[in-house]
């Protein structure tokens, strides 16, 4: 079983590294999208999956990562890693003030008070003047990264995205398995009882904001810079509940689970386009039988199924079902 | 007649619009409140049903011949009827899971009515024709109102009191409230209380499309008529306090009003105002205005 697992896993990576050269069979723009979506949805897992904690206000820290990295390297003259970096840190900062903002409630009025703060940061960036408003703040160049690699060519901008993510996915396991990740779990499941145990809940829960935050605020860097636009709808609610669809889907007790989660809605969006509106019609239909069937979500049933125990599954935990008997905050 | 250096007939008529807003708000957020008081459930699909309301008016009448009047009053028992069916098949197996789980079908809900409806119908709208009777303006003077906005804000109100009516002041209302606070004990005394849950969902999507059929002939009846509108009704009830039913009226209709005094002085952020209102409550007054401290 192990043995199949690498196997799996090496001739994945192989294929991976091997999509800018077969245009013709899988486009890399979109294997690049799809690449910030896992990013996005890995790093929102680590508020709902990780912490308990629904956010309804994503996109926010999306959308700015986008705006701002936009802004630096079109406006400012940037190059296009510092860009990442500023888009990546507003993101950041961004998170503290939602954190710190709404962990003073739970639950559902959370997840209100998340949702109505990204409609405040959408506004800025519905108005203010370097936006485009409804036109996207566009051709934003793509320029060299480090100084040394050419991201005009699909090829290396394509390698410099991989490795990107990847390393944002190492940050999101790494924080998993931590001490840090134990202490969000301790969280998740009995908060009073982490408070009793002496850990300050507070400031846990505003790091987690922060981390979550700064990395979706990457993901949506590196889209800006993909595609060479930052557009509003990186930033509106559609995209928060996109993000929490791909999370449940793909199952959110587990550290990569969102990941498949959001290669399967990038890629239903992707290859039922020419359906038009039907997109919409599917992927609704899709989701509400997970929430009906599968609520443990597709990488947490398979895990079931073949009892891989690897590092798939963050704790021994039983997982499905976990939010079920959580407490209802209302 | 100035008002902070605006002609005092625009600070009226705005003000008129947000009264009519908030009165579409305040029915949409009533529902919504007792869907939540009852079932314990964030309805993201009521937009939808507001949606779903306004089609209906708009199918009946062009294919069936159905007048204004009449769809007033078939299109609400129709969505309430789909909304029993989806309680009744889906909603009911969420009981007792985590309220997210509740939010998150209601929200593929959405994707599903909303996606339906802009296959059969396009994205664009499709206009409704104002009922004979009520065209035609009040020229008031110093402002016009047509009728069918006054039409509009009576009928509303009068659907919100009657609703608030019957919760708080009949024997129906009196089972409901008991429903809500202790379900088991409510169906020891003999009273079906999965039966009362599923009636209100009924009930709460109905309101919701009753609404819709008001808005047919202002707004252009298309698919994502509802899709921003229930952002701002999850804001009202918010505000007003989850589950509280005089506050989600009352707020409604103030919501409305801060919106149109707004579109006054700083017109891009009337959309976004409410937002800012729901912030500084929640900060101020964590169970809302109208909403009980929780334990």
């Amino acid at each position: 079983m192990r043995l199949l697992t690498w196997t799996v896993l090496a001739v994945g990576l192989i294929a991976l590294l091997a999509v800018p050269f077969f245009p013709q069979v899988v486009y890399p723009i979109f294997v690049m999208k799809t690449f910030c979506f896992i990013l996005f949805a890995c790093a929102f897992n680590l508020l709902l999956g990780h912490t308990g904690i629904l956010s309804f206000g994503h996109a926010a820290f999306f959308g700015s990562g986008a705006y701002i990295t936009g802004y630096c390297v079109k406006y400012l003259g940037w190059p296009t890693d510092l860009g990442l970096l500023a888009g990546m840190l507003a993101a950041a900062a961004l998170g503290v003030i939602f954190g710190a903002l709404a962990i003073r409630r739970s639950g559902i009025y959370l997840a209100m008070i998340t949702l109505a703060m990204a409609q405040l940061v959408y506004f800025f960036y519905l108005q203010a003047p370097f936006t485009g408003a409804e036109d996207g703040l566009q051709q934003i160049p793509r320029g060299t990264f480090l100084g040394l690699l050419d991201l005009r060519s699909d090829i290396t901008l394509y390698y410099v995205v991989f490795g990107i993510v990847a390393a944002g996915l190492w940050v999101v396991w790494r924080t998993v398995n931590s001490p840090f990740g134990a202490v969000l779990r301790a969280i998740r499941e009995h908060e009073p009882r982490a408070v009793s145990l002496g850990y300050p809940v507070a400031r846990y829960k505003v790091l987690v904001f922060a981390l979550s935050a700064g990395l979706s605020g990457l993901a949506g860097s590196m889209k800006a810079i993909i595609f060479q636009l930052a557009a509003l709808n990186d930033a509106h609610w559609h995209m928060s509940g996109d993000v929490i669809l791909m999370t449940l889907l793909g199952g959110m007790n587990t550290v990569f689970g969102p990941a498949a989660g959001a290669v399967l809605v990038s890629a239903m969006t992707h290859y039922l386009d020419p359906f038009g509106a039907w997109v919409t019609v599917i992927i609704g239909l899709v989701f509400m039988s997970c929430v009906l069937l599968f609520r443990e979500g597709i990488v947490g049933k398979l895990g079931k199924i073949l009892k891989l125990n690897t590092n798939f599954q963050t704790d021994a935990a039983p997982a499905p079902g976990r939010l079920e008997k959580s407490k209802s905050e209302g | 007649m100035d008002f902070f250096g605006i002609p005092i007939q625009a600070v009226l008529g705005q003000l008129m619009l947000g009264i009519v807003n908030g009165s579409f708000y305040a029915v949409l957020s009533l529902g919504l409140a007792i869907i939540f008081g009852v079932l314990k459930i964030v309805n993201f699909a009521h937009g939808a049903f507001f949606m779903l309301g306004a089609f209906v008016a708009f199918m009946s009448g062009r294919y069936l011949g159905i007048d204004y009047w009449a769809a007033l009053f078939i299109a609400p028992l129709v969505v309430a009827c789909i909304g029993i069916v989806f309680e009744y098949l889906f909603l009911r197996r969420l009981y007792g899971l985590d309220p997210i789980y509740g939010l998150l079908l209601t929200f593929s809900l959405v994707l599903v009515l909303e996606g339906g409806f802009r296959v059969a119908f396009g994205s664009s709208g499709q206009p409704y024709p104002t009922p004979e009777l009520l065209r035609g303006v009040f020229n008031l003077g110093f402002m016009v109102l047509p009728y069918y906005r006054a039409f509009v804000i009576v009928a509303a109100l009068s659907v919100c009191l009657a609703t608030w009516f019957l919760i708080e002041r009949t024997r129906l209302g009196a089972s409901l409230r008991a429903a809500t606070e202790r379900p088991d004990l409510t169906q020891a005394f003999g009273i079906n209380v999965p039966l009362l849950v599923t009636l209100t969902y009924g009930a709460g999507v109905g309101l919701a499309a009753f609404a819709g059929v008001l808005a047919a002939p202002i707004f252009h009846v298309n698919p994502s008529m509802g899709s921003n509108l229930v952002i701002i009704i999850f804001a009202v009830v918010v505000i007003g306090g989850l589950g509280s039913i005089i506050g989600a009226i009352v707020t409604g209709l103030a919501l409305g009003i801060v919106e149109g005094f707004t579109r006054v002085f700083y017109s891009e952020f009337s959309s976004t105002i409410v937002f800012l209102v729901m912030v500084a409550v929640l900060l101020l007054r964590p169970a809302g205005l109208f909403g009980r401290t929780e334990a």
